[in-house]
């Protein structure tokens, strides 16, 4: 098997011995490489970190300067060596920044996708697919139930219900890293041209996004006395800051929730959701399944998420398959809940 | 079909009331004839398809996904036609699938027979997009539960046309799928559709939870009492074809025609020589002169099969309270005493012994009428008592009107629920009990965590007697751990407290209590000396009340 000759599991996390480095390491380590900078992927604490030069700095923003004790940037495509293993970055479409990690070593090549999407998507490079012996994939959404539409058409429904409740606050609860900036770049090529309304946590990272050369349009601060004024307008807040700020009653606010969740009715009902916008940065099945076949594995391993489906569709097909039980992974945007929350995300037979 | 599957979409989401009216006018405005209609029926229940059953809907996904995958993909969604809309393979569809009418839907399903129903099914889907696939599997199976109601779809027909509602509810049992001249009306393109149904149904008037702290300001020499039977509300409504032929309807209180489960009472009110009345009154099993509690009338409620051993074991019967209309004259805008004295006179005159008045219930105060509702036997309901649950009250002077308007009825229920809490904190009362502690918070048991901890779910300032209340203030007294301003704090805990079993008429959802539930109308009905602070109620016991 090339995964186990190359990487082993620890407690740590993912861990390869022939350049003495850790991806994605779930508690601080002297080397680590980071694929994102979602909170379950990067933490703070790591002597060396190795991201893209994107990656670096929303982790600086997020966790301030000192989230390690040295940095090296790796911009997309360029190689270093670690050891006997050769490292690279690769665009994984997931947020800006994010990558998919190459690693070879003995002419043998793994991919350590970490997040990503197929969608397409403004605020970031596109997935590349990289070719590849061993894939190892995420499966957040990794039963076949769940098919990404077209995300215009999501932000449509928003503003079509802006018409019918031209009185009503839309409060829209999207992912502060990521998911935030989509959206506004989503709803300003819709045409929507009013002010946006930010809740201040996601403010810092927008500001980020824009520097990089997004045009947002006109963004204004949310001030939470203020939202009973806001009718008609568009506030955009984290998930957890939904429900507080849909209970400032005399605003009657829609609650909007963007998520790939959203998708099962029983999900968005749960949360007391009025209007669920089906958008996701995270492959849908469909693209699971296309990104796998795109890398040419013949060994697949399935971290994060609904791996049995996707394990058994690999198996069906003559693939080396199996889960890789990741602990910790996968809570930044599942329910949306509080990123720190840690619980088991990878599940599954053994 | 699209833009129906987008009402459906946006309605299950929608917790407001208001708002859902406001997509249902939308829908109505912005959707053309027949296939508003369409939705009209399906959502108020008007339209059913007999062949789509669950497991044609298995046997099609089984034949396309699987099983293994579709099994893994079921117990995550948790419902059947939620999981196939989302499963179903995507094919190509041409631009005539993909705009197809949700009437082209309707009319073709239920032209089908059973054999060509599978293929015809499939055809469908395919053309569909995720949510018109889920529409459509809710739709036949007849399992929308979107939280849409009959009601409140009349309702958005009522405000799409600027009518009333009891307008559209009056014309509703004249009126069939797809509605067209029932639009056609509310757009001013044609006159009201004729109500040509000789025996129609006409919106019943409900009455209010009687709030005891009204009373007070509730002369009762304006209302009238009379017993609130614990039995079935129906509306006999009887007329005559042009060609002479009788026709009796029995509606329950929201205008179902249950007419086939009471061949009875149909019979007997056919006998009438009447021409046309319609009756509303409470539908009751009587055997030997004796009314029947609810549990009897429920026996024969559960039979599906009307057999002639039922009606003669389960003898129905009608006990009116109020006339709505008699030979072609509509009577609902007169007062209610003068639809009393007609309705007296029309049952005097009645053959059929399947038809007798609800008496009116005397009380010379509130006193009076409070004991009556305790022992309606000693107060002239002798042996029926057992079916009676309560007082209505009904203003002497109030026309008969459709809904439930505030102020006209009340139903004053005779036995309240009951739980026991515990007495959390005290506050002196107004008036002449200002010198006493007469104003009670009390609180039953919640989790906390890995703790438990009482909290406070509601107040009473009545209920008990004068002794009661100086025991009560004694016990405040002696028992005060802490003060805030007019407010002691009682010592309660799992060892300390006094439980009082506390009477109320129902539980809310609230935003402005801890517990996030009011209880309607709480009273002190107990004061269980004899019972340990945690052996008191829990939470959950209320909130199993609220109604969902
Ligand atoms: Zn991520
Ligand atoms: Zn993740």
């Amino acid at each position: 098997m090339v995964a186990a000759e190359c990487l082993t599991l620890t407690a740590a996390g993912l861990y390869c011995s022939a350049g003495d480095f850790y991806i994605d390491p779930l508690r601080p380590v002297p080397h680590a490489l980071i694929t994102h900078g979602h909170s379950d992927h990067a933490r703070p604490g790591h002597s060396k970190v190795l991201a893209t030069p994107e990656t670096l700095a929303i982790m600086a923003i997020r966790c301030g300067p000192a989230f390690a004790k040295s940095t090296q940037a790796l911009a997309y495509g360029e190689t270093l060596k670690l050891g006997d293993a050769e490292v690279s970055f690769h665009p994984a479409g997931h947020i800006l920044g994010s990558a998919q990690i190459l690693i070879s070593l003995n002419g043998k090549r793994i991919v350590v996708s970490g997040d990503y999407k197929r969608q397409a998507d403004p605020t970031c490079s596109p997935f590349e697919p990289v070719r590849c012996d061993c894939f190892i994939t995420e499966a957040t959404f990794g039963l076949p139930v769940f098919r990404h539409p077209d995300p215009s058409a999501e932000t449509g429904k928003l503003l079509a219900s802006l018409q019918i409740f031209p009185e009503r606050c839309h409060i829209v609860g999207a992912y502060a890293l990521g998911k935030a900036q989509r959206l506004l770049a989503l709803i300003r090529s819709a045409g929507y041209d009013r002010p946006i309304f930010l809740h201040n946590s996601l403010a810092e990272l927008t500001r980020y996004y824009a520097g990089t050369g997004l045009a947002f349009g006109e963004l204004r601060p949310l001030i939470a006395t203020e939202l009973p004024k806001l009718g008609g307008e568009i506030v955009l807040c984290p998930p957890m800051a939904l429900e507080s700020l849909a209970l400032r009653g005399d605003a009657e606010p829609r609650k909007v929730f963007a998520s790939g969740w959203m998708r099962v009715r029983a999900r968005a009902r749960q949360r007391g959701i009025e209007l669920p916008l089906v958008i996701s940065d995270h492959a849908d099945w469909d693209d699971l399944c296309r990104s796998i076949i795109d890398s040419g594995c013949h060994e697949l391993l399935v971290t994060h998420g609904e791996s049995d489906a996707l394990v058994y569709w690999a198996q069906q097909r003559g693939m080396a398959a199996s889960p890789l039980h990741l602990m910790g992974y996968g809570q930044e945007d599942i329910e949306g809940q509080g990123e720190e929350r840690i619980g088991t995300a990878a599940e599954g037979s053994p | 079909m699209n833009r129906f599957a987008a009402l459906l979409d946006k309605l299950s989401f929608e917790p407001s009331r208001n708002a859902k009216v406001r997509l249902l006018v939308d829908y109505f405005k912005s959707t053309p004839d027949p296939d508003r209609g369409f939705a009209l029926a399906a959502l108020t229940g008007a339209l059913s398809f007999r062949h789509a059953k669950p497991k044609l809907i298995k046997t099609l996904i089984a034949e396309r996904v699987d099983p293994y995958l579709f099994d893994l993909s079921y117990d995550y969604v948790g419902d059947l036609s939620e999981t196939v809309a989302l499963l179903w393979p995507r094919v190509e569809r041409s631009a005539e699938q993909e705009s197809i009418s949700l009437a082209t839907v309707v009319q073709s399903l239920m032209g089908a027979s059973s054999v060509e129903q599978p293929h015809l099914l499939a055809g469908l889907l395919d053309g569909l997009d995720e949510t018109g696939r889920w529409a459509l599997l809710k739709l036949i199976t007849g399992a929308m539960r979107i939280g849409v109601s009959a009601r409140v779809a009349k309702q958005a027909v009522a405000e799409f046309g600027d009518r009333p509602a009891h307008e559209i509810e009056d014309l509703w049992h004249a009126l069939s799928p797809p509605y067209l001249e029932l639009f056609a009306w509310l757009e001013g393109r044609a006159g009201k559709p004729e109500t040509d149904n000789p025996a129609p149904f006409r919106s019943a008037m409900l009455a209010h939870a009687l709030d005891e702290a009204d009373c007070e300001r509730m002369p009762l020499e304006d209302f009238r009492a009379e017993w609130k039977w614990d039995g079935i509300r129906v509306q006999a409504s009887v007329g005559q074809t042009p060609e002479g032929r009788k026709i009796v309807n029995l509606f329950s209180r929201t205008g179902e025609d249950i007419s086939s489960a009471f061949p009875d009472i149909v019979e007997a009110l056919a006998q009438e020589p009447l021409a046309s009345f319609a009756i509303d009154g409470e539908l009751l099993i009587l055997r030997d002169g004796r009314t029947q509690p609810f549990g009897v009338l429920q026996q024969r409620l559960n039979r599906k099969l009307v057999s002639a051993k039922l009606l003669t074991d389960y003898p129905a019967h009608i006990r009116a309270y109020d006339i709505l209309a008699l030979d072609g004259e509509d009577l609902r805008p007169l007062p209610f005493d003068e639809r009393r004295r007609v309705l007296e006179s029309f049952i005097a005159a009645a053959k059929t012994a399947r038809l007798d008045l609800s008496p009116l219930v005397k009380a010379a105060n509130w006193n009076e009428l409070a004991a009556a509702r305790r022992d309606p036997a000693a107060a002239g309901a002798g042996i029926d008592a057992d079916a009676i649950e309560g007082i209505m009250l009904k203003r002497a002077d109030s026309a008969y009107l459709p809904g439930r308007p505030k102020g006209f009825w009340f139903k004053w229920k005779r036995d309240p629920a009951t739980v026991d809490a515990v007495l959390m904190y005290a506050q002196r009362g107004h008036g002449k009990r200002s010198s006493l502690y007469s104003d009670y918070t009390f609180g039953v048991w919640r989790n906390r965590g890995d703790a438990e901890a009482l909290v406070p779910v509601g107040k009473a300032y009545f209920g008990f007697t004068d002794a009661e209340l100086r025991e009560l203030d004694l016990y405040v007294r002696n028992h005060t751990v802490d003060r805030f301003g007019p407010v002691r704090e009682i010592a309660h805990g799992k060892n300390a407290g006094l439980v009082l079993e506390i009477a109320f008429e129902g539980v809310n959802r609230s935003t402005r209590h801890k517990s996030g539930l009011a209880m309607r109308f709480p009273r002190i009905s107990r004061i269980r000396w004899d019972k340990p602070a945690h052996e008191a109620d829990r939470i959950e016991t209320l909130e199993a009340m609220l109604k969902t």
